[in-house]
């Protein structure tokens, strides 16, 4: 282009007017883009969720939904906390290194009361559901050395009572503990942190 | 009539418009089979658009609602079940002429220049097709619909940093939910297909610019009568639009055919587990995409930590390449500098081989932008190319079905290998082609093309 018989002064005016103009666009954008986050409904429909774990017999398992993905409450016996030790060798993070978990939940039975272990039911590979399979042995089909654990039907992902994953799965973490604390012995609510603790 | 028309022009550029597009623009005139497809393409964005808006009419885009409105168009609307079958089917055959009318500019370097923008106008619109089947597969609030979507916006959590709010932001939620529905559904069926519609325009504007390329890879517009008309060349209309109306005809027979006697093609087109409504606590056994995504989800799923290292190989393989063409020390220095960050980025454990799967998927589809500019063949059809290209063709093509094959099986054991080595096919195909291409013995090319 000729910069031949340019009014600089003009020319100014076009650059900064067009300047002002883009700003303009882009407030005008905000209210769009803003507007596809989570709306207030989504949000308290993450509300922290209250559950009543004194009915769970030893050795089950519940379901609650917490923002829209099931969270797991199992309530392991002295077996189940047995095999978590034995299992030790096959899972990938054992200590809970990289994964995801509050500060206060024990690393490796990944738990504030061992007894009761609280995760998100939600595979770390590519957020499909993982399936019980509770039982020790081949009852479930997992061959004679499984322990006890979940299996995930979609890529072949496994996880110990612990909720931690196996050597050699796609996964690539355990599966994730949400924030939770207790308010009495016999209640827990998920979604909120435990006192003190960041 | 003519008076009629003489007010309008006056009005308008009515006989210019179509002269200039139809009647005095001049196609090569030795298209073949494969010159269908680019009609047909528009044939099936038409039947989309139309058995859409009838769609829409009966279907509700709510979490509680939409499933049962979907069966409802099946058994109670009049005919619903025609104009539903009709969008289900025009879904897989748009991405067959598609797949079919970009092989056909392979072959033929219809992507060389001078057609490189028009190749890149097509490849937006090919991207842009995938957001718009990838976004209707969800209204149905089938499972696979369900857990497709969850899968696929999940990958978005796998970028560094952004990745967590960037996935909730596409989903509007924490999970998929009533307002990713809602908000897909707005997409589906206003958003994208106002830009597929201005993309084909700008394509079919691109292409009568440029006008087309033919088999031979021959510029017809190098060698022009006295009237400036190509001498190869012949008039759009009415020879084409002839040509075209029997290939539109035979594709209807096959459409037809397809709609009436095998809509769900054995799971094909439509999946079995789609069958069942939506739900979060339970996953379908193999959550597979509707067969035009397969070679990219295999692309997807064969990138695991194993398979790092033998990608480390073929850049440093690529890079020693491109390092050996040149002289120029300055671009060597670039070549064997991006090869080592690239092989750091693999080799270093910094980035998880989850997020390097998304990223060879995405480069899957951005390396189609600069194939004009891969390619260093002197010819452009692949009638004048040499063994080398035709082997390299070969080895992509069955590497391409392949990794289609591999998308809708479980990925374990062999199958895993198999998508490995067929996703380096895919990328060799791509990176190497500055290279063969210039190896490779080409025939001469005719001065006018041949009947």
């Amino acid at each position: 282009m000729s910069k031949q018989g340019v009014d600089r002064t003009r020319r100014r005016l076009l650059t900064i007017t067009t300047g002002i103009g883009a700003v303009g666009v882009g407030f005008v954008a905000a209210p769009f883009v803003i507007s596809m986050t989570p709306s207030a409904r989504a949000k308290a429909a993450g509300a922290p969720v209250e559950v009543d774990i004194s009915k769970i017999e030893p050795g089950m398992k519940i379901t609650v939904e917490w923002r829209g993905k099931p969270v797991w409450i199992l309530r392991r016996t002295k077996d189940m906390l047995a095999s978590l030790k034995k299992v030790e060798p096959k899972v990938a993070d054992p200590a809970s290194k990289k994964s995801e978990q509050p500060s206060y939940v024990d690393p490796e039975n990944r738990a504030s009361k061992e007894e009761f272990l609280v995760v998100l039911g939600v595979c770390t590979h590519l957020g499909c559901a993982p399936k019980d399979n509770l039982e020790p042995g081949n009852v479930s089909g997992m061959g004679d050395d499984w322990l006890g654990g979940f299996f995930c039907p979609c890529h072949g992902s496994k996880f110990d009572l612990a909720g931690r994953v196996f050597k050699n799965v796609p996964a690539p973490t355990n599966l994730p503990v949400p924030p939770y604390s207790y308010l009495t012995d016999s209640r827990i609510i998920i979604g909120v942190d435990e006192k003190g603790a960041a | 009539m003519q008076k009629l028309i003489n007010w309008i022009d006056e009005r308008f550029p009515l006989i210019e418009t179509f002269e200039y597009h139809m009647s005095k623009y001049y196609a090569p005139k030795n298209f073949n089979f494969w010159y269908y497809f680019g009609v047909l393409s528009i044939v099936v964005l038409v039947i989309q658009i139309i058995t859409g808006i009838f769609l829409t009419m009966h279907y509700k885009p709510d979490t509680g609602l939409a499933f049962a409105s979907v069966e409802y168009i099946m058994r109670d609307v009049e005919w619903g079940w025609l104009i539903r079958y009709m969008h289900s089917t025009g879904a897989s055959l748009f991405f067959v002429v598609v797949y079919l009318h970009m092989y056909r500019g392979v072959i033929y370097g219809s992507y060389r220049k001078p057609r490189e923008l028009l190749w890149i106008i097509g490849v937006i619109i090919f991207i842009a097709l995938m957001a718009e089947a990838f976004m209707g597969y969800l209204l149905p609030w089938g499972n696979m619909s369900y857990w497709g979507a969850q899968v696929i916006i999940s990958l978005f959590d796998a970028i560094p940093g952004i990745g967590p709010v960037l996935a909730e932001w596409v989903r509007g939620d924490f999970v998929v939910s009533d307002a990713t529905l809602n908000r897909f559904f707005a997409f589906h069926v206003i958003a994208l297909p106002l830009v597929l519609i201005v993309l084909v325009f700008l394509h079919l504007v691109a292409l009568h610019a440029v006008g087309s390329n033919n088999p031979d890879g021959v510029e017809i517009k190098k060698n022009k009568d006295e009237n400036g008309i190509p001498r190869d060349g012949i008039a759009f209309h009415p020879y084409y639009t002839v040509k075209d109306i029997v290939g539109v005809v035979v594709f209807l027979m096959v459409f037809s055919a397809i709609m009436f006697f095998a809509p769900e093609m054995g799971g094909l087109f439509l999946e079995h587990d789609n069958f069942n409504p939506a739900n979060i606590l339970q996953t379908p056994p193999e959550i597979v995409p509707l067969w035009y995504f397969t070679p990219y989800y295999s692309i997807l799923r064969a990138t695991t930590a194993s398979f790092l290292p033998i990608l480390t190989g073929a850049v440093f393989l690529v890079a020693l390449l491109a390092i050996l063409d040149t002289r120029d020390m300055k671009k060597r220095m670039v070549f064997a500098g991006i090869a080592v960050v690239l092989a750091f980025g693999l080799l270093s454990g910094l980035i998880e081989a989850k997020v390097w799967g998304v990223i060879l998927m995405g480069a899957s589809l951005v390396v189609l932008f600069f194939l004009s500019w891969l390619d260093q063949s002197p010819v452009k059809s692949i009638r004048y190319r040499g063994w080398i290209y035709k082997l390299a063709l070969a080895l992509f093509i069955v590497a391409f079905i392949l990794l289609g094959y591999l998308g809708m099986k479980p990925a374990s054991g062999i199958n895993v290998i198999l998508a490995q080595a067929g996703t380096v096919v895919y990328f060799l195909f791509f990176f190497l082609m500055p290279f063969y291409t210039k190896w490779d013995k080409t025939k001469p090319v005719p001065e006018r093309v041949t009947s």
